[in-house]
């Protein structure tokens, strides 16, 4: 089982530098949708500070959509979905791997990016770290809804679009806790509890996302 | 050996193998059959319907396959090979009867039931941007626990012939070379069932010579193969299952 876990991970990195583009790609789009918001809103140094938790958090949401409906499509479409399907271990287990996998290439680089992004909007310092811890908990929560999603949406045409659609609601409570821990981080109050919550959403999702994504895999190869 | 499963004739006396025409549903191609000392059929399918698009593809279907057996569906385009090659591997789940291996219904352990099957489909799975040989290695390390077998994987590359492509990414194989890699995968671990959905396709003379010899080591070590194929294969010893036999279309008021 671990070992079959380890391998997936390891090929899908693999995969995931041997066609290092689409990686690239997300950062980039997370960066442009941050940048976007100073012309958008103004220089004004105190409402860019204001807002900066939020909107590194929305283009973080934003930018992990991007990459989720690849997530199991390729798989899908040159049977290899099948062939994990029929290997000796639990299919959840295969999910788990590619999620890993996934959070590994494209949340991984999102956390790096932030902190820059964090100072480009004038972030107040003390936001920095509690940025980072939420980030680091609440977006392996993202990559697991959303591996829910691209498997449902496996098959269908203008599947990122409906992806979007399923997904994005379901993302709200990880936006509204991790905004608010910069936030109360930000302002001097206690920020535990958000922390705390995410991690239970991030505990709640390990259990069973992966578990709803391997039964929509079961329809899609059927 | 092979063993037929109709009717009467099966030693476990099951009734439920009922095939709904009288014409023979199964011919024995050669009679020199060898005895394997149990004559339970491993592998069984028992009056399988299958439902696709909510059209019976084929009703009543039965079958048995022991250690060494093989099993090779004819049939015209559209007949349900396919499909009841997806039953057999339990991608696909009948939409009545069942299926055992040794008596167990596969549908109670699907993953043990993953790991004694090879199934190669119409899709080869290589991936296009790693070599043929870290393709093969990881089908192959998967079912050896994670221990990706380098000398299998070459080996099963020699043995189709694309050693020499060993190093060479996926995205620059032929239609037939990357058939061939699919088909390195399954020499590579071992599985005592072989699933094969049209495998020659794109194949040239050479590698069917090649998949035909790797094909009568696999049953000499006990290992069954069903094979669904529009070319003439060179198997001995085989089962033939015609699923036009099972089409619905000529079952008027079916009952069983």
């Amino acid at each position: 089982m671990i070992s079959g876990f380890t391998q997936i991970v390891r090929r899908d990195l693999r995969l995931a530098s041997r066609q290092g583009m689409d990686n690239v790609m997300v950062v980039v789009f997370f960066v442009i949708a941050v940048v976007l918001f100073p012309f958008g809103v103004g220089p004004e140094p105190n409402i860019l500070a204001r807002i900066s938790a939020g909107v590194i958090w929305v283009a973080a949401l934003l930018a992990s959509m991007l990459s989720l409906e690849r997530l199991f499509q390729a798989d899908y479409e040159d049977g290899s979905l099948e062939l994990l399907a029929l290997q000796p271990m639990a299919l959840e287990i295969v999910v788990l791997g590619k999620v890993t996998a996934h959070w590994l290439t494209t949340g991984l680089p999102l956390i790096a990016a932030a902190p820059l992004l964090a100072v480009l909007l004038n972030m107040e310092t003390q936001g920095f770290l509690i940025l980072i811890g939420a980030l680091l908990v609440g977006t392996p929560t993202l990559s697991l809804i959303g591996a829910v999603g691209a498997a449902l949406v496996l098959g269908s045409r203008r599947g990122g679009v409906l992806l979007s659609l399923l997904i994005l609601p379901l993302y709200i409570p990880v936006l509204i806790f991790g905004v608010s821990a910069v936030d109360a981080a930000i302002t001097g109050f206690t920020f535990k509890p958000q922390l705390l919550i995410l991690g239970a959403f991030m505990i709640g999702s390990l259990a069973l996302c992966p578990w709803a994504s391997a039964g929509a895999l079961k329809q899609a190869i059927e | 050996m092979l063993t037929l499963a109709a009717g009467s004739e099966t030693p476990t006396g099951r009734s439920s193998f009922s095939f709904r025409k009288s014409k023979i549903p199964f011919r024995r191609t050669d009679s020199h059959v060898t005895s394997n000392g149990n004559n339970m059929p491993a592998f069984t399918g028992t009056d399988l319907t299958c439902v696709r698009g909510e059209r019976i593809v084929f009703a009543g279907l039965g079958f048995g396959l022991a250690a060494g057996g093989a099993l090779v569906l004819v049939g015209p385009n559209g007949s349900g090979k396919s499909s009841l090659l997806r039953l057999m591997a339990g991608l696909l789940p009948p939409a009545e009867g069942g299926l055992d291996w040794d008596g167990e219904a596969i549908s109670e352990d699907p993953e043990s039931h993953g790991g004694r099957l090879h199934y190669v489909g119409h899709l080869d799975a290589v991936k296009p941007v790693l070599t043929v040989a870290e393709n093969v290695q990881f089908w192959s390390g998967m079912r050896n626990g994670g221990k990706p077998s380098e000398e299998a994987s070459l080996k099963a590359l020699e043995v189709l012939g694309i050693a020499h492509l060993a190093d060479i990414p996926g995205r620059f194989l032929s239609a037939g070379q990357k058939r061939r890699a699919n088909l390195a995968r399954i020499l590579s671990a071992e599985a005592p069932l072989w699933l094969l959905d049209e495998p020659t396709t794109a194949l040239d003379v050479a590698a069917i010579a090649a998949l035909e010899d790797a094909i009568g080591k696999h049953r000499a070590g006990g290992g069954m193969v069903v094979i669904s194929t529009h070319a003439d294969m060179a198997l001995d010893d085989t089962q033939t299952l015609d699923l036009d036999d099972f089409a619905h279309h000529s079952l008027p008021g079916s009952g069983a």
